[in-house]
């Protein structure tokens, strides 16, 4: 308790430097607590597509019912990497084109479109070994296909990549960002320590005089540090919380991402957001004392 | 209490606080040192409060080297040690009650302690009735007594006072000094570093004297000045006090009161 009443009675007389130090803890943790859900959502929602990568395995538009039936059993026995296989005949993809698009198809009036096999690898990554499998590459660079009936093979790997590498690209800005702001807010609090330690310099002289020990001297600095941060921690706290009722609640009703699984829960959220605000705060006192408080 | 056995400190640079210092204070006894300003009087302090590490040499204080002191020791060493400087080292946005609760709660005493010593050791340094002013409301006589409580409130064994007066106009010094005598008469062994020769002259106690970092004089009752004949002789050649300066003397050192032995 005396501690407690020392660090606040010093956080007052430091009040502009203190402020500071809040303020940026603030910033810093509401990056961190959009951002933290947001990457949670898109890293969820690029694995979701890496679930749904396939391969489509085009017929020729000649093949007969036989020739389905051998690369049926040709994807269900001969084909290593293989997990699921859906079968879209020429008909059902004419029809769901049709619906997508149905002045184009009108226009057309035959159906152009092949019956297809749409195969998921077991594992997303083997997509390639998949594709590789059915339509091995020769060496001249062009692809031969393992039946006769197969016209081609294809995957959406650019698609996915695309995806990931967007997800990639905003962690790592991201990434970068919160640790510009985590360094920030900790030489910020070093700072607020720093001079709460010049201002009571003879505090801290008379109490190394009277026989107080080195953590009795430090505690009060560390506890203002800490103050500093967990004001500023529960400052972002409450923004995100009027922030999330405000926007993202009437939002996620029609937006999937928001509600998805993978979203961290929000009590963890500011539990993390909590710790996250007093470990840079503790850091910042520590580094402060460590280089101006001569025990 | 106190052995300073041949202790140099030598400070960066070409300066020399201390040479070859050798001398032991007993236990009780109350010790002036004098000496011209950089004569390594508060180097001496320093020294005892652990403050700086001799160069050279071996400090006891309680038959204990300081130098075995480890560095997380320190603190409970200088809880036995009252200091009291020149320049107070009151804490300003501080009550004279909390001035001296303060320290006392830098030692891990208890509240019940704290509320039982503090009135207690203020209404002894004559502090009873300003308990809740804040220093700056009070005279320099009174931040010093102020001070000297917050040193004595543990009832240390060992006082060291490095120019208490130093701020103080003769009159006040007297009430300082009587203080420190009072304190010294508990059984506290008491060392001040003064330059004030009139208070050294008036107290006949014990004088080690400094001159660039060497000391040049111990002497049991000593004058603040050398002198080649003896304390004896020196004492009726000074010239006698004003009759002011001796009123007050008379009515703050009362002859009745018997020094206590320990
Ligand atoms: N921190 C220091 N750094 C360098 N020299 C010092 C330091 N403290 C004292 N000295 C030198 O040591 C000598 C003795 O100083 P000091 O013990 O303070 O004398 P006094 O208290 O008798 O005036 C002086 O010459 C002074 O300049
Ligand atoms: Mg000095």
């Amino acid at each position: 308790m005396f501690f407690v009443r020392e660090a606040w009675r010093s956080l007052q007389r430091n009040a502009v430097p203190s402020f500071a130090a809040m303020a940026s803890v603030v910033v810093t943790m509401l990056v961190l607590g959009v951002f933290i859900p947001i990457i949670q959502a898109t890293t969820g929602a690029a694995n979701e597509v890496r679930s749904k990568v396939l391969v489509d395995v085009y017929l020729k538009t000649n093949a007969k019912d036989a020739d389905v039936e051998r690369v049926r059993q040709v994807l269900a026995e001969d084909t290593p990497h293989v997990g699921n296989v859906t079968f879209v005949s020429k008909a059902d993809a004419y029809a769901e084109e049709k619906k997508r698009n149905p002045e184009a198809y009108e226009l057309l009036g035959s159906n152009p479109l092949p019956d297809t096999f749409r195969v998921t690898p077991d594992k997303p990554e083997n997509v390639q070994a998949l594709r590789d499998a059915l339509a091995p590459l020769t060496a001249s660079g062009a692809r031969t296909t393992t039946d006769p009936a197969i016209e081609e093979v294809r995957n959406r790997r650019e698609e996915t990549d695309k995806i990931l590498s967007a997800t990639r690209v905003v962690k790592l800005t991201v990434g970068v960002l919160a640790v510009l702001l985590v360094l920030a807010s900790v030489l910020l609090i070093a700072n607020t320590i720093r001079l709460s330690l010049f201002a009571r310099r003879r505090e801290v002289e008379v109490m190394k005089l009277v026989g107080a020990t080195d953590w009795f001297i430090r505690w009060p600095f560390i506890i203002e540090g800490i103050l500093v941060g967990a004001m500023g921690g529960i400052m972002a706290v409450l923004l995100l919380g009027v922030g999330k009722v405000a926007l993202l609640d009437p939002l996620a009703a029609d937006f999937a991402l928001l509600s998805s699984p993978e979203t961290i829960n929000f009590a963890l959220l500011i539990a993390v957001i909590l710790g996250a605000s007093v470990g840079v705060a503790a850091l910042g006192s520590g580094l402060s004392l460590r280089r101006f408080l001569r025990v | 209490m106190i052995e300073f056995r041949d202790v140099t400190k030598a400070y960066p640079g070409t300066d020399v606080g201390l040479e070859g210092a050798t001398f032991n204070v007993r236990r009780g006894e109350f010790v002036f040192l004098v000496g011209s300003t950089g004569s390594g009087k508060s180097t001496i302090m320093r020294l005892l409060i652990k403050e700086r590490e001799p160069t050279s040499g071996e400090i006891r204080v309680a038959g204990r080297n300081l130098a075995d002191l480890k560095h997380k020791q320190v603190p409970y060493y200088r809880r036995n040690l009252g200091v009291v400087f020149q320049d107070f080292k009151l804490l300003p946005n501080r009550t004279v009650y909390d001035n001296v609760a303060y320290a006392l709660s830098a030692t891990g005493a208890s509240r019940k302690e704290i509320r039982a010593k503090v009135p207690d050791i203020l209404r002894l340094t004559g502090l009873a009735t300003k308990l809740h002013n804040y220093p700056d409301q009070l005279s320099g006589g009174e931040q010093q007594r102020v001070s000297v409580a917050r040193a004595f409130v543990n009832h240390p064994p060992l006082l060291l006072a490095d120019e208490p007066t130093g701020n103080l106009d003769p009159k006040t010094s007297i009430g300082i000094m009587q203080l420190l005598y009072r304190i010294n008469r508990t059984g506290t062994t008491v060392v001040v570093a003064t330059h004030d020769a009139q208070l050294v002259n008036r107290a006949r106690r014990r004088v080690i004297e400094l001159h660039a970092g060497r000391i040049v004089r111990d002497e049991a009752t000593g004058l603040y000045a050398p002198t080649e004949q003896s304390t004896k002789e020196f004492g009726a050649m000074i010239k006698p006090p004003t009759d002011e300066f001796q009123a007050i003397m008379d009515s703050t050192f009362p002859a009745d009161v018997p020094p206590r032995e320990s």
